[in-house]
């Protein structure tokens, strides 16, 4: 509670009352202001606390603002009669003077210097990448002399982590690829009464494209997320620079290990994947569109050429350099704070996913130019 | 109300599935007094705190806040028990995607009735106390590890609590900085009345702040003094007491002043 009196004409009493401890109303300065306002004014501000029971912050933080608002009406308000424990708290926040230049300029800049500021921005990011791209190829021909240094061991685990560890995500996804597929053609072919070439549509389909592009997309949320957070997570707990002190270049023992293991690991995914996008048209082929068994399995084999399968695999090469590269790059790049890392992360999806995309279109019109 | 009991701990053993880090702990915190638990590196001292702010349960043996049992409560009553805590971890833990006014005000928005312009003027108050006055749209990442500590304090204290429970204060901060925190603490205990425990190995903040303590042992796996630690180095006839408060001799027994900076605590042969 909180009143007022003026047993003097000159002063204003602040009777505080009761309990505050679990008060967490802020009481309104208004009141205290109406005071302030009546004739003759207030000289002097004293306290009388003596039927105060408890107190918590916000009678403090209220206090404060009565002496602020009585300091800039030049009324003395005095403490004398506030328990010591508050007294001193108030000191407390008083005592540190404000640093100077501490307080931010909060003004946006103007548009212009946002502009420039972002076009900088992505010169500095492709300066990057491509000075990323240039050590990663350095590191690479250490590798061919045999001068790279990365224990076996880790590359072995990040073959099982990427390879192995993948097939069950990769097999749901295939297949029910294959499925969306030949359902798809099923629609348009039973017009004709080709049902059968529903075959030629899944095979060639993904054996050439749709194996490696879906595999790629698997693995860069799956893997590409991971090394990003997980080596973006090194950056923040100093583990990279403890690295790079022992004269060890992280992108020898991070970065090369990740590349070789996706390299390898994604064409055998790809492969993977192609035959259970095969074996997901052949369900619906010959459980729902009543195709015979055996011309089903003749059709695809005499629809998809060797071509077709390098085309696919070579893809899902590039997808492994590309995938393990980007998640590295995000990773390395990161700030040391939880937000970045998750920021990283993110980053590295979209990029690693956007890269697949555009590396697919382009490989596609190559291979017409070339008539591959 | 000056000597009952807040804290008692009867009886506690802690362990890590089948590995006893601590068994038979039994001491109690009084209310408005500075607890200090401390002992060498890996006793179990973070443990025992996981234990009091009730983040790890007790395999054996019961804390109890104000003579009520906070394993037997009922989840409400143990979130209420949990919400006159005030706790600032090691590193500050402070949130990074937010700014420090942020941080202190996120408690305040959980719960109370506040509105923004005003939990943003308490915020800004529990700044001051802890003296990071005008940094409040500062991000965690763009302050000092002992500014950081201080934030991550004025957001242990954002609710008011009755306990404020400390891991390693002065851990990561220079002498000045651990002394300038030492003081502060002093100074909030006495206006604010809470009750604080305080984790550290730092002797020199021990004797300038510890109105009661408890000694773990890793070896003995269990405690092995209670007391004021300056009635502890000037009567402890434990020689593993008398070794990590004398710092392994190097202090003289009789007292520890001048304050020796940063004592990493550990049971060091005379140089």
């Amino acid at each position: 509670m909180l009143r007022f009196s003026r047993p003097e004409a000159e002063t204003l009493v602040i009777a505080l009352q009761g309990n505050w401890r679990e008060r967490w109303d802020y009481p309104s300065l208004a009141a205290f202001r109406r005071q302030l306002e009546e004739s003759p004014p207030p000289r002097r501000v004293v306290f009388d606390c003596s039927g105060l029971t408890g107190w918590n912050s916000v009678l403090i933080a209220f206090l404060m603002d009565i002496i602020d608002c009585g300091q800039r009406q030049g009324i003395a308000v005095e403490r004398e009669g506030l328990p010591p424990g508050m007294a001193a708290l108030l000191r407390l926040a008083h005592a540190t003077p404000e640093r100077a230049g501490a307080r931010r300029e909060q003004a946006r800049p103007p548009a212009l210097v946002r502009l420039g500021q972002a076009v900088y921005d992505l010169g500095q990011g492709a300066a990057e990448a491509l000075s990323f791209i240039g050590e990663a190829t350095a590191a690479c021909g250490r590798l061919l002399r045999g001068r790279a240094r990365f224990r076996r061991r880790e590359l072995l685990v990040i073959i099982q982590e990427c390879g192995i560890q993948a097939l069950p995500i990769v097999s749901l996804i295939s297949i029910l690829v294959g499925l969306i597929l030949a359902f798809v053609g099923a629609i348009q072919l039973s017009m004709f009464g080709a049902q059968i070439y529903i075959a030629n549509l899944v095979g060639i389909g993904i054996f050439r494209q749709m194996g490696a592009v879906m595999t790629g997309v698997i693995m860069a949320g799956r893997t590409g997320a991971a090394f990003a957070a997980q080596l973006g997570t090194m950056q923040t707990t100093e583990e990279i620079d403890a690295l790079k002190t022992l004269g060890i270049p992280p992108m020898d023992c991070l970065v090369l290990p990740r590349m070789i293991a996706l390299f390898l690991m994604m064409p055998l995914l790809c492969l993977y994947a192609d035959f259970m996008g095969v074996l997901g048209g052949f369900i619906v082929g010959v459980a729902m569109l009543d195709l015979n068994f055996l011309e089903y399995y003749h059709q695809t084999v005499g629809a998809i050429r060797l071509n077709d399968l390098w085309v696919g695999l070579f893809m899902s090469a590039v997808f492994g350099v590309l995938i393990a590269a980007i998640g590295c790059l995000r990773g390395l790049q990161c700030e040391r704070s939880a937000a970045a890392v998750g920021k990283a992360t993110t980053s590295a999806v979209v990029t690693a996913i956007v890269a697949i995309v555009v590396v697919t279109a382009a490989i596609t019109v190559l291979c017409n130019i070339l008539g591959i | 109300m000056e000597n009952d009991a807040h804290i008692v701990v009867d009886n506690l053993t802690m362990a890590y599935g089948d590995f006893v880090l601590q068994r038979d702990l039994t001491f109690a915190v009084r209310r408005g007094e500075i607890f200090v638990i401390m002992g060498g590196s890996g006793c179990g001292k973070s443990t025992l705190l996981k234990h009091l702010i009730g983040l790890r349960r007790p395999a054996r043996g019961t804390i109890s806040f104000n003579g009520r049992d906070y394993w037997q409560a009922e989840e409400r009553d143990r979130e209420r028990i949990t919400r006159t805590f005030g706790v600032l971890y090691q590193g500050g833990a402070l949130w990074s995607s937010l700014t420090l006014a942020e941080n202190v005000a996120l408690p305040l928005e959980e719960y109370t009735e506040l509105t923004a312009p005003r939990i943003r003027k308490l915020a800004a108050l529990k700044l001051a106390l802890v003296g990071l006055k005008g940094f409040e749209d500062y991000y965690p990442a763009q302050i000092s590890g002992g500014m950081a500590k201080r934030a991550g304090l004025a957001r242990a204290m954002a609710l008011d609590p009755e306990i404020l429970f400390f891991d390693e204060p002065s851990a990561g901060l220079d002498p000045i900085s651990s002394r300038l925190l030492d003081d502060l603490l002093l100074q909030l205990r006495d206006s604010l009345g809470a009750t604080i425990v305080v984790v550290t190995h730092e002797l020199a903040s021990i004797f300038a702040i510890a109105d009661n303590a408890v000694f773990l042992d890793a070896a003995a796996k269990t405690m092995i003094a209670l007391g004021n630690p300056k009635t502890l180095l000037a009567e402890a006839t434990n020689p593993v007491v008398r070794n990590f408060l004398t710092r392994g001799g190097s202090m003289p027994p009789g007292g520890p002043t001048p304050p020796s900076g940063a004592g990493d605590g550990k049971h060091h042969k005379t140089i």
